[in-house]
């Protein structure tokens, strides 16, 4: 079968764009590109399997975008937009030249890292639903954020990070040239003034990069500090300025021994861990944003003069009346004024079929409406909602948390009295036991300081950090939190959710005798016209086997009608259909009745994850206790408990009873690790000791969740706890490396027989061997591939 | 060693400029999309054209 042109996907036997294109959309996005000139476009760009495909959506939402777009001060409109669907760099590329044929547009340009898009334009020439709409013809899903929400602070806080990298970084480079001087003055000879003008240089040097590169590290250590608390940034801040200060106070005393390349190598060793760390996971983060900002749904509101406008759910009030299309997910609590429909309620409460919703039927933000638009009237906006409700159990839960101490600072905790009270011992035993002058004596005391290197022992986790994400990276493994590595490293104890996490959270035809493959292929043939993920099921069994035909009818609530010349054709509900069968159905379950056939029922399952049981296996296997808590009902949730082989479950719970279950186990003394995707996990999720989530959950469990997986498999929970173990025993064999370096160098410290030369060699060569342990983590991986 | 009342005064003006250059390029933007700056020298050859009124706008990016 052939490609379609434009897309690249296979095309359908009964395509509605011709021979060349899959549907009709494709062909007119061809057309387009074509009319503008970019046809070469098609020979640059390589399509990548993993991304979304970029056909166009058939129908055409009209927005309004007005709340997001800013006008600048000249009069200009500006918009900023997520997109996704990008294959490779050719699309930036075409996106950004068809934007900038358009009439009026004046920039368009792609950050391709981020996928996100800066668009201006004269705004009495072109408005912002066209240039959308056209992001959406040629098949890319455009979505509008506002930019000031959005990892601004991450931003400053990584932009400063690097200033302050760059001063200490030239800095650092200048002084090890006068240094390395130095150092071949002790053997060649060199006379007391050069030396000291090579100080003095130093000394111009360093003090004011010290004072400015080391600020991330003093607001840190002073914080602390305040609230009577150490961390690593306390014993930091204190060698690079004791360091600095004894070493000013050398040069001015003409003395041999000064420490500023130490002083300020240290700190730019430090910055750069410091910046890659927050890289990696600001990178984590910002895609963990874009797929929350993609599935966030703006609110159409009616207004009372019949038109519509598009809305953040943010300034949404009770009483406005809200338009719901057919498979959107509805984002504020209401009742229904106007259309039945099927609601799908599973992220709220794990059932897995769609309910009825007819007029004055009770809604709630989060669930999904599937096959018919409805009407809302808002109830509840803000603090009133189950939303609201559901975030304040979070908060809650989520306090435990919070005081989890990172095992940086706990080793800090420890580290830093004993490496202060040696120093200490340094110096009163010099000055006065061997009756050293009180200036050698605290020169001894920093030599100490600065030969224990807080280096090695800041680099340890950060350097391990920075291989564990990028590592789960390439994966598709969201990691969102600094210690959640080392939560996930001390679990005992997982806790699933049932459906969407083991199972697929959506329907699948189930194999029955009796059903032949032209009876699958007419109902799916009726099924293409609706969105009902029965329906949608049922399309999927039949394949290329499903043929578009005219006139079916949706009747919501209910299902589907064919009129033919023989007669009716029906597809749905039991009742609806005048099925005399009283047999109660196991699942959700769909009839077909046609003239001269005895009425036919399908059965759908909704699958577990094909690697569901083994998955299990192994984590039993690792000795993990292994729990199921589900809000659906008591049969389904036994039957998957029974078939993956987890003996302790609970059904029907709320989320206040998953929390209080996950409250108990932790009262037991387990850790445990909390993997589920509904509205109704997100309080559990903030309150494990640590959390996953797959990226097909509710945007509030992605939140509250320590790391986001995506994929269909649910492998990615092994592979994370792989990691995060083998991270664990790295981060403590780098402090363990550290602690040994240590152990030797002190007494030489203390003896006083360390030069600025030996203890720059000793601090360089401990930062690389815990660099170079930590970067085992990656080359585990390259050997698995 | 008179030589070095010249070259250490050109060694740090020199470590200086680079500095001055990255601090530059950092606050300009050019470090906020690495990936795309890779990828679009392979397209420049017919770059998007931009309206002639506001050249002086789009200059700036």
């Amino acid at each position: 079968m052939a490609d379609c042109l434009h897309c690249g996907l296979p095309i359908p036997s009964d395509s509605s764009g011709g021979k060349e294109f899959c549907c009709a959309g494709c062909e007119a996005a061809y057309g387009m590109v074509q009319g503008l000139g970019l046809e070469s476009y098609y020979q640059r760009r390589c399509i990548d399997p993993d991304v979304r495909p970029m056909r166009p959506e058939a129908e055409e939402t009209v927005f309004d975008f007005s709340s997001y777009v800013k006008t600048e001060e000249d009069g200009t409109a500006s918009l900023h937009l997520m997109i996704e669907g990008m294959q490779c760099a050719a699309c930036v590329w075409l996106i950004e030249s068809v934007l900038a044929r358009q009439e009026g547009v004046i920039h368009a340009r792609i950050n391709m890292t981020t996928r996100r898009l800066v668009l201006k334009w004269h705004p009495e020439k072109s408005d912002a639903e066209k240039l959308v709409g056209i992001i959406g013809q040629l098949g890319y899903k455009a979505a509008p954020f506002d930019p000031l929400v959005l990892g601004a602070e991450t931003k400053a806080y990584e932009k400063n990070l690097l200033i302050s990298m760059a001063v200490a970084g030239f800095a650092a480079g200048n002084v090890m040239l006068f240094s390395v001087s130095v150092w071949a003055g002790y053997f060649q000879g060199m006379g007391p003034a050069t030396r000291e003008l090579m100080h003095w240089l130093s000394a111009l040097i360093t003090l004011p990069a010290v004072a400015y590169g080391g600020m991330p590290f003093y607001r840190s250590a002073i914080t602390a500090l305040k609230s009577r608390r150490t961390n690593m940034d306390v014993p930091i801040s204190l060698a690079v300025l004791l360091a600095s200060g004894m070493s000013l106070f050398e040069t001015i005393r003409g003395g041999e021994h000064v420490y500023f390349d130490s002083a300020i190598t240290l700190l730019f060793f430090l910055l750069v861990g410091r910046y890659l760390d927050s890289r990696a996971r600001g990178r984590a983060r910002s895609m963990g944003e874009h797929l929350l900002a993609l599935s966030a749904t703006a609110v159409s509101v009616l207004n009372d003069d019949g038109s519509r406008s598009v809305i953040p759910p943010s300034k949404v009030k009770p009483g406005m009346r809200v338009l719901v299309s057919a498979g959107e997910r509805i984002s504020v609590d209401g009742k229904i004024i106007d259309g039945t429909s099927d609601i799908d309620t599973q992220l709220i409460n794990g059932e897995s079929i769609p309910a009825v919703a007819k007029p004055d039927t009770t809604v709630f933000a989060g669930t999904m409406n599937l096959t018919s638009p409805v009407t809302i009237i808002v109830t509840a906006v803000g603090e009133d909602t189950l939303l609201a409700e559901i975030l304040r159990l979070m908060e809650a839960a989520e306090e435990g948390r919070a005081r989890y101490v990172a095992i940086a600072d706990r080793v800090s905790a420890l580290y830093a009295p004993v490496v202060h009270g040696l120093a200490l011992i340094a110096f009163v035993g010099w000055w006065l036991f061997v009756g050293a002058p009180w200036q050698q004596a605290l020169m001894v005391a920093v030599a100490v300081l600065i030969i224990t290197c807080p280096c090695a022992l800041a680099l340890a986790v950060p350097a391990v950090q920075v291989v564990a994400s990028g590592r789960f990276l390439r994966r598709g493994i969201l990691l969102k939190s600094g210690t959640a590595l080392e939560r996930l490293a001390e679990v005992d104890y997982v806790v699933f959710d049932k459906t969407g996490t083991l199972t697929m959270g959506k329907a699948e035809l189930s194999k029955q005798n009796e059903i032949t493959n032209d009876d699958v292929a007419l109902a799916a043939s009726m099924a293409l016209a609706s969105k009902h993920p029965l329906s949608r099921a049922l399309v999927q069994a039949a394949g290329n086997n499903a043929i578009a035909t005219k006139g079916v009818e949706e009747v919501p609530g209910a299902g589907l009608l064919l009129k033919t010349e023989l007669g009716e054709i029906r597809l749905g509900r039991r009742d609806w259909c005048g099925v005399e069968n009283n047999i109660p159905a196991s699942g959700p379950e769909l009839w077909l009745v046609r003239p001269n056939f005895p009425p036919l029922q399908f059965t759908f399952v909704d699958r577990l994850r094909p690697d569901g049981a083994e998955v299990i296996k192994n984590l039993q296997q690792m000795g993990l206790g292994v729990e199921l808590l589900s809000g659906d009902r008591e049969e389904t949730v036994a039957m998957v408990a029974k078939e993956l082989n987890i003996k302790t479950w609970n059904a029907g719970l709320s989320p206040t009873d998953k929390t209080t279950r996950l409250a108990k186990l932790a009262g037991k003394g387990h850790r445990v690790l909390m993997v589920g995707d509904g509205i109704n996990d997100a309080p559990a999720l903030a309150g494990a000791h640590a959390s996953l989530s797959p990226s097909s959950a509710a945007d509030i469990s992605q939140t509250a969740a320590d790391i986001v997986y995506q994929g269909d498999r649910l492998s990615p929970v092994i592979e994370i706890l792989d990691v995060a173990r083998m991270a664990d025993r790295l981060i403590k064999q780098n402090f363990a490396l550290s602690f040994i370096y240590n152990a030797s160098t002190i007494p030489l410290a203390m003896l006083g027989m360390v030069t600025p030369l030996i203890a720059a060699i000793a601090m360089s060569s401990s930062s690389l061997v815990v660099i170079g342990n930590s970067l085992r983590l990656g080359w585990q991986q390259n050997k698995r591939d | 060693m008179d030589v070095l009342i010249y070259l250490i005064p050109i060694a740090l003006v020199l470590g200086a400029i680079a500095l001055a250059g990255f601090l530059w390029a950092l606050k300009s933007g050019q470090f906020e999309d690495m990936e795309g700056s890779a990828n679009r020298i392979l397209f420049d050859d017919d770059a998007p054209k931009q309206n002639d009124e506001k050249n002086d706008d789009t200059g700036k990016r």
